[in-house]
């Protein structure tokens, strides 16, 4: 029997496209105003300090960036895993991917105090910082992504993607590891300095890549009343609850390597007991919202039955995993420097006090710029190239799957 | 003093010397040639003797902030005000000892301000004085994130009265250099004329490689701390009696 290869479309410019295109515009071009206004007056006008250097910014930035990473996974299920289910949506998947990324560095760039010399940071390599290192990885993603995407797209070139999506599976781990270790490296400072960030952060890119991705497929197919199959949405879902768990396990070695130790106490005790906005969002929004609440919903034979509530579960993913990265982020930075270990200290450079935040509308509107910047790719390139299966009706997809397999 | 610099015979007699103390404390240092480069030969520190220093004086904070200008007012809240050096009051929990000392950046021979930089604009000079090259630093903060030593400030706002020997700019970080532009032409830094001026001599400026040195023979006698030793970044700034 021949094989027939699975048909990909275009997203047709419906009822819907273009008032999604002029929301996700308008989004975007708030969050730019916002970082011209941040940008004409300085960071003054945020709620950064320099006790709390990096805001909510990085917050947005490192989740689109983590996330980025995480939404290549299912193109690589298929390519280097060999999941024939999982490779109808693996150029949406690189698509996401390097769509997420862009948002994630637009955000990360404007929030320079210098954004205007972002040629600088081209152009001047320190090789020993962690930093130059992320530059040379963000740009070498989006290249091998875009070779991936290549391969994948025309058919003269598809005999070369499985190699291809081994390299781009490769360079994502390498890439993750990478953007860890921006905080795991930081020797002077107890609430980073760990070897468990890099593989915490793969685990974060993963499961929040996955809950963006869910809800990107989801979202691009109601938009043209196409249809998902079930079982498609039961494989992403299981997907989900591994990498929730996953998470979720190196979040308990992070927290239990600290307890053990008496100089880890202090830290622990500001995250999980003392430490007020951020001690709620680790239990509240970390812990409840981003992990039990979506394993009950994805693992629970009484919920996972229904589609909305994987759904669901993949919004209070991004809501959890928002609130861990805010309070890695900014937790992190609030819990004061240890200049003089065991000792009280005062100054009026707030040495031995939490560092206060409160995070600027601007600083929120520019991060919400970067994810809008980020879906307003996917959904522009997917009008404009053929990123989409014609159908991802399980009949469909299993005749491929079992095609494929024949 | 001037006239004693522009004097070449005089200049030259300084430089055969190395340097000149005046009094406890107080070292005149020899100037080098202008284009002169600066020697991995010398190393730069500070000897910091905490039991000379009191909890109510702030003069060497009140010179460093007039000479390089950050102290001027600005337009936001405390914690965004740029500090390159801070008086902290440190108490012992279990003896009750305390001490007041003034923290700046640390100088470190392992700095990790230096590692992180992406751009290079963060690097140390050879006579291990750190700095900040303001035309390639983007303001990534990262430097700020790596310091163990809060030593490091974000300028949130345009500037506007520099000081000519001091360039600073608003999006960029900042931080003590050693008023490294004093030192090339055989001055002290300003703190350390400040904390004798206010009759403390508590601060001790020279270079920690020349044995002969007055902070190198101190140092030797007196076996000073250095913050977060177990970094083991090497500062070069000392604390004697913490």
């Amino acid at each position: 029997m021949a094989k027939t290869k699975m048909p990909f479309t275009t997203l047709d410019t419906g009822p819907h496209f273009y008032p999604m295109l002029g929301v996700l515009a308008a989004v975007a071009a708030v969050g730019l105003g916002s970082a011209l206004y941040m940008e004409h007056h300085g960071h003054v006008v945020t709620g950064m300090s320099n006790q709390v250097v990096w805001g909510l910014p990085h917050v947005f930035a490192i989740f689109l960036i983590v996330a980025a990473s995480g939404a290549l996974n299912v193109a690589s299920i298929g390519s280097v895993f060999g999941k024939a289910p999982y490779k109808p949506l693996a150029p949406l998947s690189g698509l996401t991917a390097v769509a997420l990324l862009a948002g994630g560095l637009m955000v990360l760039v404007l929030d320079l105090g210098r954004p205007d010399r972002l040629v600088v940071a081209m152009t001047h390599f320190n090789f020993s910082s962690i930093f130059a290192w992320n530059v040379i990885l963000y740009n070498g993603f989006f290249a091998i992504v875009g070779v991936y995407l290549w391969t994948m797209l025309d058919r003269r070139m598809n005999g070369h993607s499985g190699k291809v999506g081994l390299a781009a599976f490769l360079w994502r781990l390498i890439l993750t590891t990478g953007t860890g270790s921006i905080f795991g490296f930081l020797v002077a400072r107890e609430t980073y300095h760990s070897a468990v960030m890099a593989p915490l952060f793969i685990a974060m890119s993963l499961s929040f890549g996955k809950a963006v991705f869910l809800l990107v497929v989801v979202g691009l197919y109601r938009m043209e009343d196409r249809e998902v199959g079930d079982a498609m949405v039961k494989r992403l879902a299981k997907l989900q609850a591994l990498f929730v768990a996953a998470t979720f396990y190196l979040v308990v070695v992070q927290h239990l390597t600290n307890l053990y130790t008496a100089r880890g106490g202090e830290v622990e005790h500001f995250f999980l007991g003392s430490g007020g906005v951020y001690t709620l969002l680790f239990w509240g929004g970390q812990i409840l919202v981003g992990t039990v609440l979506p394993l009950i919903l994805l693992l629970h034979p009484g919920f996972n039955t229904t589609r909305s509530n994987v759904l669901l579960a993949a919004a209070l993913v991004i809501v959890g995993g928002l609130a861990q990265v805010y309070v890695i982020v900014i937790g992190g930075q609030a819990f004061p420097l240890s200049l003089f270990p065991g000792m009280q200290v005062t100054s009026d450079a707030f040495d031995g006090t939490v560092g206060a935040y409160d995070p600027s509308l601007p600083e929120l509107l520019l991060g919400l710029g970067g994810a809008a910047v980020a879906l307003l790719i996917i959904t522009v390139a997917s009008a404009a190239f053929r990123f989409l299966p014609a159908s991802l009706a399980d009949a469909e997809v299993d005749k491929h799957h079992a095609e494929a397999n024949a | 003093m001037t006239d004693v610099l522009s004097n070449p015979t005089r200049r030259s007699l300084l430089a055969g010397i190395g340097a000149l103390t005046l009094a406890p404390g107080i070292v005149l240092m020899a100037p080098q040639p202008a284009d002169a480069a600066a020697t991995s030969g010398k190393r730069w520190g500070l000897l910091i003797d905490t039991t000379k220093c009191d909890a109510g004086c702030n003069a060497c904070v009140q010179a460093c902030g007039a000479e390089h200008g950050w102290s001027d007012p600005t337009h936001g809240r405390p914690d965004q005000a740029p500090k390159w050096v801070r008086k902290v009051d440190v108490k012992d929990p279990a003896s009750g000892k305390t001490a007041s000392l003034p923290v700046m950046c640390q100088h470190c021979a392992k700095p990790p301000c230096v590692d992180v930089c992406p751009t290079g604009a963060s690097f140390k000079r050879a006579d291990g004085i750190v700095l900040v090259d303001r035309h390639i630093c983007i303001g990534c903060r990262y430097c700020m994130m790596a310091c163990p030593f809060k030593a490091r400030s974000f300028v949130h706002e345009d500037i506007a009265n520099q000081r000519p020997g001091t360039p600073r700019g608003n999006g960029t970080v900042e931080a003590c250099n050693l008023c490294v532009t004093r030192v090339d032409a055989g001055k002290l830094p300003v703190c350390v004329d400040a904390c004798a001026g206010a009759g403390k001599g508590a601060i001790l400026f020279g270079d920690l490689n020349d044995p002969n040195s007055a902070i190198a023979k101190r140092v030797r006698e007196v076996a000073p701390a250095r913050l977060r030793a177990d970094l083991r970044l090497d500062t070069g700034v000392h604390y004697q009696g913490l």
